[in-house]
C-alpha cells in the first residue's frame, strides 16, 4: 500500500483498495495521501446521527478521482484475462483447439472447460450455468475458454485464435413456444423454471365491468457505467484473494468454491469499488475465470470487460408477457384479476424463480381484490440470460397492472386517481397471498400526493425543450402534453422462506486518546450509500463522532445481497444491534465503578449520560480498561414459503410503495416524447440520510423512465443486435426532467428505527407513470414498452 | 514515438506508440485513475479530461494529438488538499453515488463553467449532454454545478 503511515485499506471511505493490501502497485500511483481522517468526520456541533444528511465517507475519493474501482486494481506482474464467447445462441461443441493461441507470444494460459477443478455448474438458485461451457452453449455470448498474457491485446489475439467447432442448432427464442410440449428441451428438467400459481376467492368470478389487455415488456440492462472487472491474487498456496465488483461476495465466494473444489478459508474475496450495480452484479461474472487463470499461472490475473462485453457478461432484466384481466362493480370497486405471465429467464435460471415470484406475488398492483388467480411461468430459451435487476418483476407487472387501472377508469367513467384511491391497499388489507399489511401502507395519500403538486408550466416555444429539442422537428405543432400517474410496490428483502440475515462486527476503543468505533460488514457498497448509513447508526447508537468503515470483505459473516432494497434495513439492523451489545458492555463498566443506581443510562457525544444528572464521565474514560468488540448475526422476522397450489402463505417481510405523475410532450406526427416533469411520493418508513434518500428516488425514476421510452436490448434470434451505448441508448441529462420528490415517514413498527427499503419502488412506478401520460396525449393504447416512435405514429 | 506533455502540472516525456489513446496513457503510463472507461463508443464521458483547459473525452484523442498541451485529470484539480469548488459542490450537494461518471461531470462542468461561468438550468444540462450517468437522475448534479457557479460568484463578490 503506497498511503504513509496508515494501516493499509483503512482509509476512510475507500471500501476498494488502489492495490492488494500489502502490496505495492508497481505503477506510480497517486495514493489518496489528500484524505486526512478528519475529512469525514462531522463538524463540531454536528451529530452525523441517524436523520442527518452527513455527507458519504467516500465522497472525498470520488470527487478526486482517487477512489480505486475494480478496473483500477494494478499489480506487479499482472496478467491480463480475457473470454472466449459463444456466437452462437444454440450450439453443440464438437471440440476446442487451443494450440495455436497457447503458442502466441506473451500468452501464459489458455483455459477449456476441461481445466475447471471443481463443479463446472454455478447460479443463485440452481447451479446449471457452466463456468466454461463443455459440450452445449446455450446462449449467444457464453463463455466457452480464457486466456491469460502480458497484456490484453495479446489475450484477445490469442483468443481470436481458438478454435472451436460448432455444431449450430436452433435456438429456442419464443418463451410460450419453448413450453409447448415437443419444444426441445433446453435443460435436462425441461424448460419450466418456475409455475407461481396465486388462487384467492372465487375460481369464477363475474363483474359489472371487464377490461382485458395484453401487454409487453422488453428486455433492460442494468447498464451500471463501470463494466465489470476484478484482479485475481494466488496466495502461493493453492488458495486465491479475489479483488471485485459485487453485490454479494459470500454468495460469490461459496459459487467460487464450488467452482475451484477449494474450501472457503483458500478463497478470500474483497470488494473493490463498484461503478453501480442495479442487480447485475449479483450473478458471478469473471469472477471464476480470473480465480482459475491466476491459479493456473500463479499470477495475478486482471480481468475489465469493455461495454460490449459487459452486455453479454451480465443477466438482464426479464422481457415479460401478461394477459390481464380485471372485473369491477359499477361503484369502481375491483372485484377480481386474473394474469397469465411469461417470463423469459434466457438460458440459465439465475434469480428467475425469485423474479417469477416477485411478478407474480405483486401481479395485482397495490389495491385491494377479492379474487385473484395469477400464473407466472419461468421458462428456459436461448436467450441471454436475465435475472435480478431494480424492481425485480415488480416492474414488469406494474406497466400491465397500471395500464389495466386506466382502462377501467375509463370504463367506469371514473378520474384515474379517484379509481385507484378507492381500490388502494392500506394498513390492514389482505394481500393476493392472504398476507395482511401489518404496517403502514399510504397508498392513496402518495397518490394524492403527487396529484396536488404544480404542474410545469405548459409548453414554451423554445426548441430546445420541445420534443426533438434542437433537431428542429417542430415549433410547437403537433405537440400535444399528457399527463399520467401511476403507484407500484414491492417486497423488501429476501422473501418466501429465505434466511435473510446480516451480519456485524463493531468495534469500541480508544485511538490516541479518542473513542474510535469500527465497523466491519461484507456488505456490498455501491452507490447507494450504505457506508454512510453504517457510520450514521454506529454514532446514533455509540455517541462516538469517529466511525472507520473497514473494507467489505469475507473476514466477516455474510450480510447478504446488496439488492431488494434491503441494505439499511438488515445490514442496518445488524450494525444496530452490534451496537447495542457494544453499549451494553460499555455500560456494564460503568455500573461496575460504582455508578449503580443511575437509571437512564445512554450515549451521546462523547458521553455517558444518566437521568437526572450531569454527564457521568466520558466514553473514553471506561476504555481504558481495553477495547469493546462484539460480531451480532441478525435477522428480520422470518417469511414463509406459499403453498405451490394456492400462492398463500406470509412471503413477504415488508412493502414499500412509491407514486409517480408524469407529464409529457408528445410530438404526435413523429412519435418523438420529451418528458417535461416526474413528480413522485414515496414512503421511506424512516429516512436515515434524507438527501440519499432523495437521490436513490431520483435515481431510480430515472431508470423507469428509460425503459418506458427508449431502453431495449434487442434481441433477433438469440442474438443481441445492440450491445453498445450508442444503440442502446440510456437517458442523458436532457431526458429526465428535474424531479420533485416528496418523501413520507410512516415507521414500520416491526423494521430498525422503523425503516422501509428505498432503492426499487422508484423504478416501478415511474415507466407506468410515463407511458399512461403518453396514451393520455395520444389515446394510443400503447401495450409494448420501451413506447417507441412508430407506436405513436405510426399505423394505429 | 516519444510524446512530450504536461499532466496535472508535471512536464513528462514517454515512449508511446502512435496509435495510444490519450484515457490508457493517463491510466497506464501515467498511473492516474480518475478518467474511468465506462463505454467504447464515445457515449458515457467518464474518461473527460481537460486539454488546455477544455474538457474532452480523453478515449476519443490520442495521445499524440496531445503532444507540447496540457491535460489535467481531476486528481489534478485539488491543490493543496484543497478541493476545486466544483469537486466540493458535487460533495456537498450529493451529485454523486456510485462515482463512476463523477471525474468526467467535474471536468465536464469545469469546462461548461470556463465558457459560461452563470449558466441556467439548462444550460447546464445542455454543457453536460455527454456525459452519462446512471445513478442520479443527474437532479444532484445539475445542482451541484449551480452550486458551484453560485459559490465562485460569493468569492470573487467577498
Ligand atoms: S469512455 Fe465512454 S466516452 Fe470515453
Ligand atoms: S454516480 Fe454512478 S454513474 Fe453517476
Amino acid at each position: 500500500m503506497t498511503t504513509s503511515g496508515r494501516e493499509p485499506g483503512r482509509e476512510p471511505g475507500q471500501s476498494g483498495l488502489l492495490a492488494p493490501a500489502g502490496r505495492a502497485p508497481s505503477r506510480p500511483r497517486r495514493a489518496p495521501d489528500g484524505v486526512p481522517a478528519e475529512a469525514d468526520r462531522p463538524g463540531a456541533g454536528e451529530t452525523a446521527g441517524i436523520g442527518t444528511s452527513v455527507r458519504r465517507p467516500d465522497g472525498r475519493l470520488k470527487v478526486t478521482g482517487e477512489f480505486a474501482y475494480g478496473s483500477d486494481l494494478w499489480m506487479d506482474g499482472m496478467l491480463w484475462g480475457v473470454t472466449l464467447r459463444s456466437p452462437h445462441p444454440h450450439a453443440r461443441i464438437r471440440s476446442v483447439q487451443i494450440g495455436e493461441a497457447l503458442a502466441t507470444t506473451g500468452v501464459h494460459a489458455v483455459l477449456t472447460s476441461a481445466d475447471v477443478p471443481g463443479q463446472n455448474a454455478y447460479g443463485l438458485e440452481h447451479a446449471d450455468q457452466p463456468v466454461l461451457a463443455a459440450d452445449l452453449v446455450r446462449y449467444a455470448g457464453e463463455p466457452v475458454a480464457l486466456v491469460a498474457a502480458d497484456h490484453p491485446e495479446t489475450a484477445r489475439l490469442a483468443a481470436s485464435r481458438i478454435m472451436v467447432d460448432y455444431e449450430v442448432l436452433p435456438p429456442v427464442t419464443d418463451p410460450v413456444a419453448a413450453l409447448a410440449p415437443d419444444a426441445p428441451a433446453l435443460h435436462p428438467g425441461g424448460n419450466l423454471v418456475r409455475h407461481l400459481k396465486i388462487r384467492k376467492g372465487d375460481p369464477e368470478p363475474t363483474a359489472d365491468v371487464v377490461v382485458a389487455g395484453s401487454y409487453q415488456i422488453g428486455m433492460q440492462d442494468q447498464a451500471f457505467l463501470g463494466p465489470e472487472a476484478g484482479l485475481a491474487v494466488p496466495d502461493g498456496a493453492g488458495g486465491v484473494e479475489l479483488f471485485v465488483s459485487t453485490q454479494w461476495l459470500h454468495v460469490d465466494q461459496r459459487q467460487i468454491c464450488a467452482a475451484l473444489g477449494l474450501p472457503a478459508e483458500r478463497v478470500r474475496l474483497v470488494l473493490a469499488g463498484v461503478g453501480g450495480a442495479f442487480g447485475g452484479r449479483e450473478d458471478l461474472s469473471m469472477h471464476v475465470h480470473a480465480c482459475l487463470l491466476a491459479l493456473h499461472t500463479g499470477k495475478p490475473v486482471k480481468m475489465v470487460y469493455s461495454r460490449e462485453e459487459s452486455f453479454f457478461g451480465h443477466v438482464h432484466r426479464h422481457p415479460v408477457w401478461i394477459d390481464y384481466e380485471h372485473g369491477a362493480s359499477s361503484d369502481g370497486t375491483l372485484v377480481y384479476v386474473t394474469a397469465t405471465m411469461h417470463l423469459d429467464g434466457g438460458a440459465y435460471a439465475s434469480s428467475t424463480p425469485a423474479v417469477v415470484g416477485n411478478a407474480g406475488t405483486m401481479g395485482a398492483g397495490p389495491y385491494v381484490v377479492p379474487n385473484v388467480r395469477i400464473d407466472a411461468y419461468g421458462v428456459y430459451t436461448n436467450n441471454p440470460p436475465c435475472g435480478a435487476m431494480r424492481g425485480f418483476g415488480s416492474v414488469q407487472a406494474a406497466f400491465g397492472y397500471e395500464a389495466q387501472m386506466d382502462k377501467l377508469a375509463a370504463a367506469l367513467g371514473m378520474d384515474p386517481v379517484e379509481f385507484r384511491c378507492k381500490n388502494a391497499m392500506r394498513m390492514g388489507s389482505e394481500g393476493p397471498t392472504g398476507q395482511v399489511l401489518d404496517s403502514p401502507a399510504p397508498v392513496a395519500e402518495l397518490l394524492r400526493r403527487v396529484q396536488r403538486m404544480p404542474l410545469p408550466e405548459s409548453g414554451s416555444a423554445d426548441l430546445r425543450s420541445l420534443p426533438g429539442g434542437v433537431g428542429n422537428t417542430t415549433h410547437g405543432e403537433g405537440i400535444v402534453r399528457g399527463i399520467g400517474y401511476a403507484v407500484g410496490y414491492k417486497n423488501v428483502g429476501f422473501s418466501e422462506g429465505f434466511d435473510d440475515y446480516s451480519t456485524a462486527r463493531v468495534r469500541l476503543e480508544l485511538t490516541g486518546g479518542e473513542p474510535v468505533v469500527t465497523v466491519h460488514t461484507a456488505a456490498a457498497e455501491v452507490g447507494q450509500g450504505l457506508v454512510t448509513i453504517e457510520q450514521q447508526i454506529c454514532r446514533t447508537e455509540l455517541g462516538v463522532g469517529t466511525v472507520v468503515v473497514v473494507p467489505k470483505d469475507t473476514s466477516v459473516g455474510s450480510a447478504g445481497s446488496t439488492s431488494a432494497s434491503r441494505q439499511t434495513y438488515v445490514t442496518g439492523g445488524a450494525v444496530k444491534a452490534a451496537c447495542e451489545a457494544v453499549r451494553e458492555r460499555l455500560l456494564a463498566r460503568v455500573r461496575e465503578r460504582g455508578e449503580r443506581e443511575l437509571a437512564g443510562l445512554r450515549l451521546a457525544d462523547g458521553l455517558v449520560l444518566a437521568d437526572g444528572a450531569g454527564p457521568v464521565g466520558a466514553i473514553g474514560e471506561f476504555l481504558d480498561a481495553g477495547p469493546i468488540e462484539e460480531t451480532v448475526q441478525w435477522r428480520h422476522r422470518p417469511t414463509q414459503p406459499i403453498d405451490p397450489e394456492t400462492g398463500q402463505g406470509f412471503a413477504h417481510v415488508q412493502y414499500a410503495f412509491a407514486a409517480h405523475r408524469a407529464v409529457v410532450d408528445v410530438d404526435t406526427e413523429l412519435g418523438l416524447v420529451k418528458v417535461v416533469a416526474l413528480d413522485c411520493a414515496q414512503d421511506v418508513g424512516r429516512a436515515l440520510n434524507p438527501q440519499a434518500v432523495v437521490g436513490q428516488i431520483q435515481g431510480g425514476s430515472a431508470q423507469g423512465l428509460g425503459l418506458a421510452v427508449m431502453e431495449e436490448i434487442q434481441v433477433r434470434d438469440g442474438l443481441i443486435a445492440n450491445p453498445s451505448f450508442t444503440d442502446y441508448l440510456i437517458p442523458t441529462i436532457l431526458d429526465v426532467p428535474p424531479m420533485r420528490i416528496d418523501v413520507l415517514e410512516y415507521p414500520d413498527p416491526h423494521a430498525p428505527y422503523g425503516v422501509r427499503g428505498v432503492g426499487e419502488p422508484p423504478t416501478i412506478s415511474s415507466g407506468p407513470a410515463v407511458v399512461a401520460a403518453i396514451r393520455a396525449a395520444t389515446g394510443r393504447d400503447l401495450a409494448r414498452v420501451p413506447v417507441r416512435p412508430e407506436h405513436i405514429a405510426g399505423p394505429a | 514515438m516519444q510524446v512530450e506533455l504536461t499532466v496535472n502540472g508535471e512536464r513528462r516525456s514517454d515512449e508511446v506508440e502512435p496509435r495510444m489513446l490519450l484515457v490508457h496513457y493517463l491510466r497506464d503510463v501515467c498511473g492516474l485513475r480518475a478518467a474511468n472507461v465506462g463505454c467504447d463508443t464515445t457515449s458515457c464521458g467518464a474518461c473527460t479530461v481537460l486539454l488546455n483547459g477544455e474538457s474532452v473525452k480523453s478515449c476519443t484523442v490520442l495521445v499524440a494529438q496531445a503532444a507540447g498541451q496540457e491535460v489535467i485529470t481531476t486528481e489534478g484539480l485539488a491543490s493543496d488538499g484543497e478541493l476545486h469548488p466544483v469537486q466540493r459542490a458535487f460533495r456537498a450537494e450529493h451529485g454523486l453515488q456510485c462515482g463512476f461518471c463523477t471525474p468526467g461531470m467535474v471536468m465536464a462542468a469545469i469546462g461548461l463553467l470556463a465558457e459560461n461561468p452563470h449558466p441556467t438550468e439548462r444550460e447546464v444540462r445542455e454543457g453536460l449532454e455527454g456525459n452519462l450517468c446512471r445513478c442520479t437522475g443527474y437532479h444532484n448534479i445539475v445542482r451541484a454545478v449551480l452550486a458551484a457557479a453560485r459559490e465562485a460568484d460569493a468569492e470573487v463578490t467577498a
